[in-house]
């Protein structure tokens, strides 16, 4: 009795949590439709001419099929190759940036890394030497992965001019403050008492850290690298778009010259290089991981 | 080489309102080989760590001849770690780093940035590190990964790394707690001639009495922080252990487990 009683008492109190969960969910949803916009009614030119009230979403909908249709190219069985051509015919400059955009990445990666690498270990809370340098360096980070890469290229392309190192310095420091979380939440999971058997024997901060921790958290730390370089690749395709060099300077192009044709080329262009990037350092992940089994 | 004594004073820690050591005055003269027993928290670790000063003291101070050990800092305070050396219970090895890198560790103290970093060491320490490790026969796994050893091994690669330090006092912080007999008996008699044929004085912290009684001179009993005997093994009687341990002192350790009947095996001199 005591039990069915406990088991009713408890469905009355689960069933009430799921109901007041269920109203803020429902409450916030509304909220956030209102204010996205999500009800809005529209007017729109009907086929024959006239107007009509519809619902914004409703209404929207085919123009983003129609959008889609007008980048796809007239291919035909019959003249593909010379329809390739015809798409892909800014490949010369397309290529140039493609590499430029690889670059980018691939520095921003390597400035974030060292940069997440060395303030992962005064951001942790069991290697900071004291209170201050752990608040300070995990503000800094905090400031660095927060704010979007966008807006720290905007800022770049302000101060250094268009072009790459705008790129470069604003995915990697973005980089940086990413990254760095990460190695420092590997950080804090490592064993201490190697860095305890390096103090003891004379070593000094930066010992402790270079003998005792780095050693632990080295595979961690590449396999989060390998990660973050596809993810630098993606960005990096994109940033040109405010000036910062790479392939997103394309997308600006394409879009006020109206070739819609292009964006759907630079579309396959950064899918293809990114699905290989990502293989790729799957490989070597798995490869590093592989090593590390059988050491 | 003058071969100054080693003086606490009413060395003290306390951790919230524990008392982890508690006004602990001895004075350990050099060459002793002193053992340090008494039960699980009784503050035998703490007292090793404050000495070695992995952890600083909130009472008390600590001198070694002429000098206050409990005022040093920065690189001085690193060449008194250096100086007393620490082997600890469960090695405190890197695993994942080759055995000879871990004895090396124990040079890091006369390093600069630059050449720790880059884990630059001469041709004479490594000799120096080769040398050590031969005279506890693991020579030939000197270019193993640490983790890859056994226990015994691992600790012995510890006392190596402790034997590069050139240091003067070497603390152990019951270093065969966790090793079968045979291991333990090799790791206690290489403490034997690092204490007799090198003259460096010995302070272990021991769970078994009778390890304590074969090879120490002086045996220094704790308990709740304070020094509670102080004496050679044979004025340790019944009486006294049962103090040290409680009324079920005796059934709580088994003199078998560290057995100094096994035959130790021989330590070569170092050249
Ligand atoms: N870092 C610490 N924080 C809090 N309490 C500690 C710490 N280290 C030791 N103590 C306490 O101090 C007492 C002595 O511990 P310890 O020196 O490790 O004893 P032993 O080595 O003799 O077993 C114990 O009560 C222990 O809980
Ligand atoms: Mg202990």
């Amino acid at each position: 009795m005591a039990f069915e009683q406990d088991f009713a008492r408890h469905r009355r109190r689960a069933r009430r949590v799921f109901a007041a969960v269920s109203v803020v969910l429902a409450v916030l949803f509304l909220l956030t439709a209102e204010a996205s916009n999500f009800f809005k009614i529209t007017q729109v030119t009907l086929a024959d001419g006239s107007r009509a009230e519809r619902w914004v979403i409703g209404a929207g909908l085919p123009r983003l099929g129609e959008y889609i249709a007008k980048t796809i190219p007239d291919l035909g069985w019959a003249t593909l190759g010379g329809d390739i051509a015809t798409w892909f015919a800014r490949w010369q400059i397309w290529a140039v940036l493609l590499l430029e955009t690889i670059l980018i990445a691939f520095m921003a990666t390597v400035l974030g890394v060292i940069g997440g690498f060395i303030l992962s270990f005064p951001a942790s809370r069991n290697l900071a030497p004291n209170r201050w340098i752990l608040w300070l360096s995990r503000r800094y980070l905090e400031i660095a992965r927060t704010v979007p890469e966008l807006v720290f290229a905007l800022i770049f392309v302000f101060c250094f001019g268009i072009g790459p190192m705008a790129g470069v310095l604003a995915i990697g420091l973005h980089t940086a403050g990413a990254l760095g979380k990460l190695y420092s939440e590997a950080n804090e999971n490592i064993d201490m008492r190697p860095l305890d058997g390096v103090k003891a024997a004379g070593g000094s901060w930066s010992d402790m850290i270079r003998y005792g921790a780095v050693p632990q958290v080295l595979p961690n730390v590449l396999s989060y690298t390998l990660l973050r370089f596809e993810i630098n690749v993606r960005a990096s395709s994109i940033i040109g778009y405010v000036g910062a060099g790479g392939l997103g300077q394309e997308f600006r192009t394409a879009m006020s010259y109206q070739e819609y044709t292009d964006l759907s080329a630079l579309f396959v262009i950064i899918l293809v290089t990114v699905t290989v990037i990502d293989r790729l350092s799957e490989m070597l992940r798995h490869r590093v991981i592989g090593l590390e089994a059988r050491a | 080489m003058d071969r100054p004594v080693l003086s606490l004073s009413g060395l003290g820690r306390t951790f919230g309102t524990t008392r982890a050591v508690d006004a602990v005055t001895l004075d350990i003269r050099p060459g002793e080989f002193v053992g340090v027993i008494g039960r699980s928290g009784a503050g035998k670790s703490t007292l090793l760590r404050l000495i070695n000063r992995l952890i600083d003291p909130t009472a008390g101070r600590i001198t070694f001849g002429d000098t206050d050990v409990t005022a040093l800092r920065g690189r001085e305070l690193r060449h008194w770690r250096r100086d007393c050396a620490m082997i600890f219970q469960q090695f405190n090895l890197v695993e994942r780093l080759d055995v000879l890198t871990n004895v090396l560790v124990g040079r890091l103290a006369d390093h600069g940035f630059l050449a720790s970093m880059a884990m630059r060491f001469t041709d004479a320490e490594r000799t120096m590190a080769i040398r050590a490790l031969d005279r506890l026969e693991l020579a030939p796994q000197a270019l193993q990964r640490a983790g890859t050893l056994s226990g015994g091994q691992q600790q012995r690669v510890a006392i190596a790394r402790a034997l590069v330090q050139s240091p003067r006092i070497m603390l152990a912080d019951e270093p065969i707690a966790s090793l079968d007999p045979g291991n333990a008996t090799r790791v206690m008699e290489a403490l034997r001639s690092i204490n007799r044929d090198d003259g460096i004085t010995v302070l272990v912290n021991l769970h078994t009495l009778d390890t304590a009684r074969t090879y120490c001179s002086r045996i220094i009993a704790m308990r709740d922080g304070r020094a509670f005997f102080d004496g050679t093994p044979r004025q340790l009687t019944n009486d006294v252990v049962r103090d040290i341990y409680g009324t079920d002192g005796l059934t709580g350790f088994d003199e078998a487990v560290t057995s100094t009947r096994a035959r130790p095996p021989r330590l070569r001199e170092t050249a």
